[in-house]
């Protein structure tokens, strides 16, 4: 094969077998706008087909609407994880200022700890968490759902990692001005880490908007169910029945993120991989 | 005050102004990592000697009677057998296909920015959801698996009613969602291999692709990939939502898993003690791939 034919076949290649891969990942999305849009006479036969003959997006999505309070649900889902996005944040960001910025005894054994934590995944505390809220007697509340999550490690360590790239010459110029150490963190380094706290957002955000496993073990209540629940709860009652809905419901439970993330991808891709820059 | 201060200063410190504050400034953080993370790690291990059950009066220790009684169940065996299945399944799957993906996008300069967008977005889209339009690709009258199979003449089957493959279809759904990931943090990687390096290559008669890729970007990939493989394989020992929605472990145990287990004895059955216990199994796991991952890494780094 001479060099020019070879040069002319391998991006055809490389196009080739990524829009074949790209095909796999979309298909799932792909079935689930087609069935969501499909009549339940079309969803339960034996014949195939993309397009459906009859459109019924806007039938399936009254539908699951009205089967599910689903305004609710995304209403919960947004307070959840806004709570805990700004609760971390009001946290960490002191904590993450005195760890770079500041001298005192035990900052190291501190920022160890920090480090151990990071190491801690969530299933593991799930149990104990669980019984100290069935204590303090705050289970299946939104309570029981954000307190967990107040505190991220992840997020000190990262904003730490940043504020240690903020020169010395902007604080000592802010205590000359006769701002608190409190006030320097809000009014100095916040204001200086607003890349690294939006991406450390995305991060926080979309772990919680998708987050099962704990509203699954601290909610009772259907009024606070938050997406993912909503989701299971609905396919829990009617799978098998009706799903072209379930779809709809499925469509709706992922679209916010998937928006905001076609939006904005390179900033979420860099968020939702923070984990994997440390 | 000089760059490094005397061990004097350190314990002078606390009366400085500046130390003051920074220890109001750390409490709150401090205090929720103890109450959260710390005190709930050794509540853990310490519920495990126990036969302490949500509303019980009073609990006593029982030493290791949660560990025998762990070691002597079917149950748990089967678990941690599918578990380690579903690991040695989903981690060299993602991880080769997330490799593959990264080193076809950065071959070549069209459409990048399009396709690491399309192959991110099984990360982004809530798993449950997600997992819920597979179980119904999966149907075995109406699903788009089972009926392209038809059309091209083969036999369709029960993939998540089958205990012959309910934990190969949860595999399956797995690769899908790890893949994105992986590939973004390749591609990291390969951004980062220095362009001279291939130059030298050129130059030493590395002319074909695949002994560029075996002298040049494999080693330059190393402590990449040994991070995408520990951070899969704790992320697959993590393995719950689908289980729990699609086959609640089912059908007759063939899919059940660790965290599920855990699951089922501490929040259905509430028996705390023993969850604990089944808890304490899985963090040895995680905790083994972590320094793993560590001990390796550091002798990495002379090739680095």
């Amino acid at each position: 094969m001479t060099f020019r034919a070879r040069a002319l076949l391998w991006p055809a290649a490389r196009h080739f077998l990524l829009s074949a891969g790209a095909l796999v990942m979309l298909t799932p999305f792909i079935w689930m706008l087609s069935t969501a849009s499909k009549p339940q006479t079309e969803i339960f036969s034996s014949d195939l087909h993309l397009i459906p003959y009859h459109f019924a997006l806007w039938d399936n999505l009254r539908t699951a609407f009205a089967k599910a309070d689903l305004w609710r649900y995304l209403l919960n889902g947004l307070i959840v994880t806004i709570s805990i996005f700004g609760l971390q944040v009001l946290i960490a960001l002191p904590a993450a200022y005195a760890l770079a910025k500041l001298r005192f005894l035990g900052r190291d054994l501190l920022f160890a700890l920090v480090m151990f934590c990071i190491l801690i995944p969530p299933q593991a505390t799930a149990i104990p968490v669980f019984l100290l809220l069935h204590k303090l007697g705050v289970l299946d509340s939104y309570a029981a759902l954000v307190l967990p999550f107040t505190i991220s490690v992840f997020g000190i360590f990262l904003m730490r990692q940043f504020f240690k790239t903020v020169p010395d010459d902007l604080i000592d110029a802010a205590r000359m001005d006769g701002i608190s150490e409190f006030g320097i963190v809000w009014r100095v380094m916040l204001p200086t880490a607003i890349p690294a706290v939006t991406a450390f957002g995305i991060f926080s955000v979309v772990a919680h908007w998708n987050d099962y496993f704990w509203p699954l073990i601290v909610l009772n209540s259907e009024h606070l169910q938050t997406p993912p629940l909503a989701v299971a709860h609905f396919r829990n009652n009617e799978a098998g029945t009706s799903y072209g809905p379930l779809m709809a419901a499925a469509l709706v439970v992922i679209a916010p993120l998937v928006i905001a993330f076609l939006f904005a991808q390179r900033r979420f891709i860099e968020g939702i991989t923070l984990t994997g820059i440390k | 005050m000089a760059a490094a201060p005397s061990p004097r200063a350190w314990v002078f410190a606390g009366r400085r102004p500046a130390a003051r504050s920074a220890y109001a400034l750390a409490a709150p953080a401090f205090g929720l990592m103890l109450l959260m993370l710390i005190g709930p790690l050794a509540a853990v291990i310490a519920l495990s000697f126990t036969d302490y059950q949500l509303g019980a009066p009073s609990f006593a220790w029982i030493g290791l009677a949660n560990y025998y009684e762990m070691f002597a169940d079917r149950v748990f065996w089967i678990s941690l057998k599918n578990t380690l299945t579903y690991v040695a399944i989903v981690v060299p799957g993602a991880v080769a296909l997330g490799l593959g993906t990264a080193l076809l996008i950065q071959s070549g300069a069209g459409l990048r920015s399009w396709y690491r967008t399309i192959y991110f977005l099984p990360v982004m889209a809530t798993l449950i959801a997600m997992a819920i339009v597979w179980e119904f690709m999966l149907h075995p009258q109406f699903g788009l698996v089972n009926g392209l199979l038809r059309a091209a003449g083969l036999q369709g089957h029960s993939w998540l009613q089958d205990r012959g493959t309910a934990l190969y279809a949860l595999c399956v759904i797995g690769i899908w969602q790890a893949t994105g990931f992986n590939m973004v943090l390749f591609l990291a990687g390969l951004v980062s291999i220095p362009k001279h390096l291939y130059d030298a290559a050129d130059i030493d008669g590395a002319e074909s692709a695949w002994s560029r890729f075996r002298l040049v970007t494999w080693p330059m990939l190393g402590p990449v990939t040994l991070f995408v493989v520990t951070i899969s394989a704790i992320r697959s020992f993590q393995v719950f939502d689908a289980v729990q929605v699609l086959t609640k472990g089912g059908p007759s145990k063939s899919s059940e898993v660790l965290i599920y287990t855990m699951y089922t004895e501490g929040f259905e059955f509430f028996r705390s003690g023993y969850g604990a216990a089944v808890t304490v199994v899985f963090l040895a796991f995680v905790l083994l791939l972590t320094l793993l991952k560590s001990a390796l890494g550091n002798r990495e780094v002379h090739y680095a």
